[in-house]
């Protein structure tokens, strides 16, 4: 009897993460009708964000906040894959034995370390060296995606690490026999045997790019504006939410969780992607 | 010479791209170290943010990551638990493994607005408790794969000693299986605790933020995370002193708790 119990406590708990991610679809489509119904499809590429007089209604786009989360991410897989594809090559076929667990610690941790705190640092130390190097108020685009960056090197440099680690040894030794320089194992016999790995790492960290909000809420400036420059404060769909939605109501709401809708939307997407074509995880 | 030079040239790129991870690292831990001993009195854990310390905002954000904690681990370990033992390698086990995994990665605000949605709307005021779900459901996912993942590792001939003594399948799975995977788990469930703790974006309206101790969950509720964002916003140096001292106590926490959950771990190999 109790066994029986158990074992349907245990189904309806497993169930239960389904419905939570069934139920966050639903109800932030549900809340985002009034949005939906006034601008529809325009949303995506409307620039103004504006409540309308009496507070009643206004025009309410997305454009500004996607284009900023698009660039912020963009800047931030360009900086990051390289050095994080660099730190996996360092840890599997380079490092000597007694830097490996030192050095990939390491890593982990600035993996553990909360995303408020990269905000803190990136605004009080991080920005003010942007501005000297490239002038403009030091928050702004750039400033955001290269401290995203920072972010998720952990994240891709762990995921690639772990599928380098899965080439051969046979493989890469038949190829140093035949004369191959480490470089050349890496480029020939590593990578592309980790392919999959490799780019489902970096879809996976564009994902959690994507959806990073307190780092970048402290660099990006949060202005209503589209960047003409890569210096220029701007705003992100996280980084909105964050700072004005609480205080919005009715239509302005209700288009806070349009943006939400389709950023939850979007990272699903990628998301699963990642993990389905890519990582896919075979139960052991 | 070129295919040698070329390999040289790599392997020192490589090198550098770890030294600049590393670097990152220890510039963000000595600056957090330095701005936030500087201006760590003893007193600030004795008063409130009200008078300019931290004390009910720590009490706080432990209380929503503790309550979060005790939602989410018995869920998750229960979710993890059919999977690995029950479900018989089902489509459903398959399609609940992988988007819990999504989950995992799902941006943590849009669980604020969701939460937002759920119980703040209808109540129409922030509490704790909101906070403490919109954790439990970032925790849920973390501990469901690692449930499963420590499960595995149990070998299948305690199982079938088990089974051979006459114990039902429940009482195998609790008293042997569990037991066995018992380290795995305590250093998932330690993890994810210290991946919550620092959580800010899912609190900021839930909880929100409150400048006095309360333990009343069904009000707005005082929590570290938000109020260093709030903090590090004032243009006065005392508040963001404070924002620098509570984000250097942020991050010990954090990182011992990881570490913390990593000597467990290393210590039976």
């Amino acid at each position: 009897m109790s066994g029986k119990l158990f074992k349907n406590f245990s189904l309806l708990f497993a169930t239960l993460s389904l419905f939570i991610l069934a139920g966050i679809f639903i109800v932030l489509f549900n809340y985002s009708q009034d949005a939906i119904k006034e601008f529809g499809l325009n949303f995506l590429t409307t620039d103004v964000w504006e409540v309308g007089e009496d507070d009643e209604g206004g025009v309410f786009g997305g454009f500004i906040p996607i284009v900023g989360t698009l660039l912020s991410t963009l800047i931030a897989m360009i900086v990051a894959t390289p050095i994080a594809l660099g730190i996996a090559i360092f840890l599997t076929e380079v490092a000597p034995e007694f830097l490996i667990k030192p050095v990939s610690i390491s890593i982990e941790l600035l993996a553990a370390i909360p995303s408020i705190i990269y905000g803190m640092w990136g605004l009080f130390y991080f920005a003010p060296i942007i501005q000297s190097l490239f002038g403009g108020s030091g928050m702004g685009l750039l400033t955001a995606g290269l401290v995203l960056a920072i972010m998720i090197i952990p994240f891709m440099s762990s995921i690639t690490k772990d599928s380098m680690k899965t080439t051969p040894d046979i493989l890469k030794e038949s190829a140093y026999a035949m004369g191959a320089t480490k470089f050349e194992v890496i480029k020939d016999v590593v990578m592309p045997y980790s392919k999959r790995g490799i780019i489902g790492s970096i879809i996976l960290a564009l994902g959690r790019a994507l959806g990073e909000t307190m780092a970048v809420a402290f660099l990006i400036g949060s202005v209503m504006q589209l960047p003409h420059k890569i210096t220029d404060a701007t705003t992100s769909i996280p980084v909105l939410l964050a700072n004005n939605f609480a205080e919005a109501e009715d239509l302005e709401l209700s288009s806070m969780f349009y943006l939400a809708f389709i950023l939850f939307v979007v990272s699903f997407i990628i998301i699963s992607s990642a993990k389905f074509f890519f990582l896919g995880r075979e139960s052991k | 010479m070129n295919r040698l030079f070329l390999n040289k040239l790599i392997l020192v790129l490589s090198t550098i791209s770890a030294i600049i991870g590393m670097g990152f690292l220890f510039w963000i831990l000595i600056t957090l170290s330095i701005k936030g001993i500087s201006s760590l009195h003893f007193d600030i854990f004795l008063k409130d943010l009200v008078n300019n310390g931290i004390r009910n905002l720590l009490v706080g954000q432990f209380t929503m990551a503790l309550i979060a904690t005790v939602i989410g681990v018995p869920i998750g370990m229960m979710a993890g638990i059919w999977l690995r033992e029950y479900s018989n390698g089902s489509r459903l086990a398959s399609i609940i493994r992988n988007l819990s995994d999504v989950m995992m990665s799902a941006p943590s605000i849009v669980i604020g607005v969701f939460v937002f949605a759920i119980i703040v709307s209808p109540i129409n005021h922030y509490s704790g408790w909101a906070g403490s779900v919109a954790l439990s459901i970032m925790m849920i996912p973390i501990i469901i794969s690692t449930t499963d993942n420590m499960l595995s590792l149990v070998p299948k001939e305690l199982r079938e000693a088990g089974i051979a003594l006459g114990g039902s399948k429940h009482k195998i799975i609790l008293q042997i299986v569990l037991k066995a995977a018992k380290i795995g788990i305590t250093t998932g469930i330690l993890l994810s605790f210290a991946r919550i703790i620092g959580e800010t974006a899912p609190l900021l309206f839930t909880s929100a933020n409150n400048a006095y101790m309360t333990m009343d969950l069904n009000g707005q509720f005082p929590s570290l995370t938000v109020s260093i964002y709030n903090l590090a916003n004032y243009p006065d140096e005392k508040s963001r002193d404070l924002a620098w001292t509570a984000s250097f106590v942020l991050t010990v926490i954090v990182l011992f708790i990881n570490l913390l959950g990593r000597f467990l771990t290393r210590d039976k190999g």
